[in-house]
């Protein structure tokens, strides 16, 4: 219990403004497309250079914290994710907006993002040194079986079919594949000099989300701008907050499985959001009330994906090893202020650490407080006319793919993808299994490349992948899935 | 009144001619381009050794650091070939031997003489490092391993083409065995969790991340890959000292350079302030608390090592 002697320094005048400072400007940053947490912490450590090692790392906590979350504004409102972690929350988030709800979906997003928050964050405290062996137990088969049981999530994903679900996925694990393969030193697909870098994910993201969309719109837009005028309901805020305790299930599924995943290096929160909504789907005695705005798509994905903040780092503290990009990019910010992650970081620099951690606590709830407050008048953001709004969109998408790495590159990649979406969504294709493929495929290949590479130095791969108790119970999960969707693919179809 | 403007402005470069442009370079901030994400080594470093750039004393201009991201580096270092300004107000950081060794193996727009290097400010030698509870316990037990076990002895490292791979390419051939290096994908990093986590029996990482593993009590350092022993590192020997023919063509040296046809009396302005510039201490001082050694070299000495660099490269890497 030693953290709470530390809350002393966080309720420091300086402190507080940082930390009041970082979570606005992270949950504007992670509202706009394009800046991912990742790119605002990055942004935001030239800052701390000028800061003490203490306020330097709360802003950069409060801001890791408060971007994750920020995401969903758009996610729900404009249905782009912010970043790979908000996907799932576009599913249900964006069609209740479409309902004129979306100020409950942001109080959902951000009460449900408190929850998740707090206790990843309380695992950090209490459970470090044991998760940090748990997330090294996980080496090459094991992520390889991880992103096949990925695969099998996307088939059910969002689509009016499986087949054609697994298509989407078989595109987006294509398009993965283009650029340059650091493992096997060859370029593949690369027959436009933007293309040499390969596809990134978060232009990919905003292209597949934003641009058929706006093409709708404009196409739409002439006829029935005003005639469709949503009517924006107020929703009081303790009826949110009993909402979402109602919803214990999908609640706590979201909230446990975004804390596991979070934990594992190399996985991150990318994929959290989606299997804690795919899993709360199949819990839910309402699963066909998926997708067309229902409350539990919202909470098991937003919980999730700020479950993941606090076990995600736990790699980096105890072990030196940044398990996702967020994480690298705030090892920098730790080491500038000369703070050496490793097991007896919390012993040399008990100072710094514990407030680093606890600013993410009082974050998560000033992130709530903060998201609350907006929530109300940002759902307006659905009565603004087509037009205007089709406009916008595409400016924000073509700023957003460009801030990335400041490369027209991508900005062309965002364009062509969002293009060739416009059409497969009218034959019944979808973004989400698409990004899911994308994001998987090369976990997928390169944990196996680097496990037949292994395992042929070793005992070959059959033994590789296949022995071992985490293998054997990550593949009974893959047949499991599988098993299920397959079954009640058949079982609905009786009915019909 | 357009029109007068641009006769003012004509008239006035005519006035101070081209021999000062120098003189008055640079009167806007410049940009300095990093192939690797922000965040990274090379892009922490960058801001670091660029901080004081607007002081009067150094540029008098600030330095702003773009990222260009992507393919181990070759997506920025081809824009920077073949896009950048040649202005002077279009700088790049380096990455020895990366660049090179890509530029050699092929498939990409650049070579050394591509480039004119302005300073070098950093240098991160190559480590071999093995997990805290390994059997080995110098270079000769890795290398006996190695001859009565061919291709088993498994070693990571971030990715092909890159310093890691150079010196794993390096020791194979000094201690003639074959051995299995497992190419990471996500940097160094990810090279040293399957160390740690015993995914492989050994790895070769940077010396600033291995140090900071090795206090951190998760790996061993078993051999430095560079001339002399680092002074991070003082009790461990490098390979030449351990029978090992391994010299310093792995080391991970960054710098600043600028492209082809930038003007020469720019390329000398800035090589007289750079490393200056990197000297100032609060930029030491920064370097230093981040465990990221520093290594000044002037623009004649980097000629030097590229062209050097190149030479032992092209050997190694052919038939590959």
């Amino acid at each position: 219990m030693e953290f709470i002697y530390y809350f002393g320094e966080v309720f420091t005048p300086i402190s507080m403004l940082l930390l009041i400072g970082g979570t606005i400007g992270g949950l504007i940053l992670g509202a706009t497309p394009g800046l991912s947490p990742t790119m605002a912490v990055a942004l935001l450590i030239p800052f701390t250079f000028q800061l003490t090692p203490v306020h330097g790392l709360i802003l950069l906590g409060a801001a890791y914290t408060s971007t994750v979350a920020g995401g969903a504004v758009s996610a729900i409102l404009l249905k782009i994710p912010g970043a790979p972690a908000n996907i799932a929350t576009t599913l249900d988030g964006h069609a209740m907006a479409l309902k004129g709800e979306g100020a409950k979906a942001l109080q959902l997003s951000f009460i449900s993002s408190l929850f998740g928050g707090i206790f990843g964050v309380l695992l950090l405290i209490f459970l470090t040194p044991v998760l940090a062996e748990w997330a090294l137990a996980f080496g090459p088969p094991h992520l390889f079986w991880l992103a096949i049981l990925g695969v099998t999530v996307i088939g059910s994903l969002e689509s009016n079919s499986v087949v054609k679900g697994l298509l989407s996925g078989c595109i987006g694990m294509w398009l993965a594949t283009i650029g340059f393969d650091d493992m096997l030193g060859v370029k593949r697909f690369v027959f436009h000099s933007s293309l040499g870098g390969g596809v990134n994910i978060i232009p990919a993201l905003i292209g597949l989300f934003a641009i058929p969309q706006v093409i709708t719109m404009f196409a739409k837009g002439r006829f029935d701008q005003d005639t469709s005028r949503i009517e924006v309901k107020k929703h009081p805020v303790g009826a949110a907050f009993k909402e979402v305790f109602k919803r214990k299930r999908a609640l706590g599924i979201g909230t446990i499985i975004g804390s596991i995943i979070g934990l594992i290096p190399g996985v991150g929160g990318q994929i959290a959001g989606l299997v804690a909504y795919d899993q709360a789907k199949k819990f839910s005695p309402e699963k066909a009330k998926f997708g067309t705005g229902h409350s539990e798509g919202v909470i098991a994905a937003e919980a999730a994906n700020n479950a993941m903040v606090g076990p995600s780092l736990v790699p980096l503290l105890t072990l030196s090893i940044p398990g996702s990009p967020t994480a690298a990019v705030l090892l920098g910010g730790l080491l500038i202020h000369g703070i050496f992650p490793g097991v007896d970081l919390f012993q040399n620099y008990p100072e710094v650490v514990w407030p680093f951690i606890n600013s993410m606590l009082i974050g998560q709830v000033l992130m709530c407080i903060f998201g609350i407050y907006i929530a109300s008048f940002a759902a307006r953001v659905a009565q603004v006319p087509k037009s205007v709004m089709a406009a916008t969109v595409l400016g924000l998408a073509l700023f957003g793919s460009y801030a990335v790495q400041q490369s027209m590159g991508d900005v062309y990649v965002m364009a062509v993808l969002g293009g060739m979406m416009y059409f497969l969504e009218r034959f019944g294709f979808s973004a989400a299994p698409l990004v899911l493929g994308l994001i998987l495929g090369p976990i997928a290949e390169s944990n196996f490349v680097q496990g037949s590479m292994i395992a042929n130095a070793q005992d070959g791969p059959m033994i590789y992948f296949f022995s071992g108790t985490l293998n054997i119970a990550l593949i009974a999960v893959v047949v499991l899935s599988v098993g299920y969707s397959a079954w009640s693919e058949i079982t609905s179809r009786k009915v019909v | 009144m357009k029109k007068l403007f641009t006769a003012l402005a004509v008239s006035l470069a005519g006035f101070t001619g081209t021999a000062t442009i120098a003189g008055s370079y640079p009167d806007r901030p410049v940009m300095m381009m990093v192939s690797y994400g922000a965040g990274g080594a090379t892009d922490f470093q960058a801001r670091i050794v660029t901080m004081t750039a607007g002081n009067d004393d150094a540029l008098g201009m600030p330095i702003a650091i773009i990222n260009k991201p992507g393919a181990g580096g070759r997506v920025g270092w081809n824009w920077f070939a073949t896009e950048a300004d040649k202005d002077g107000y279009t700088l790049a950081a380096y990455n020895i031997p990366h660049f090179i060794a890509q530029s050699i193996k092929g498939g990409v727009d650049f070579s050394t003489d591509s480039f004119e290097p302005i300073a070098n400010w950093g240098a991160d030698p190559a480590v071999f490092i093995v997990g805290k509870d390994s059997a080995f316990n110098s270079m000769a037990d890795v290398v006996a391993f190695a001859k009565e076990n061919p291709g088993k002895l498994t070693f990571s490292g971030a990715g092909l083409f890159v310093g890691h791979h150079i010196a794993a390419l390096q020791i194979e051939k000094a201690a003639g065995v074959k051995m299995a290096y497992i190419p990471t994908k996500g940097g160094g990093s990810a090279a040293m969790k399957s160390v740690i986590a015993g995914d492989v029996l050994g790895g070769v990482n940077n010396l600033s991340d291995a140090y900071r593993a090795a206090q951190a009590g998760s790996i061993k350092i078993l051999g430095v890959a560079d001339l002399e022993r680092n002074v991070f590192l003082p009790d461990v020997p490098t390979m030449m000292e351990q029978g090992l023919d391994v010299d310093n063509a792995s080391v991970n040296f960054r710098g600043v350079m600028v492209p082809k046809g930038t003007p020469q009396n720019i390329i000398d302005k800035l090589a007289i302030i750079m490393p200056e510039m990197f000297k100032h201490k609060k930029v030491a001082g920064k370097m230093k608390q981040g465990g990221s050694p520093m290594y000044i070299m002037t623009r004649d000495e980097v000629i030097a090592m590229w062209a050097a660099r190149q030479a032992t490269l092209e050997e190694l890497l052919k038939g590959l």
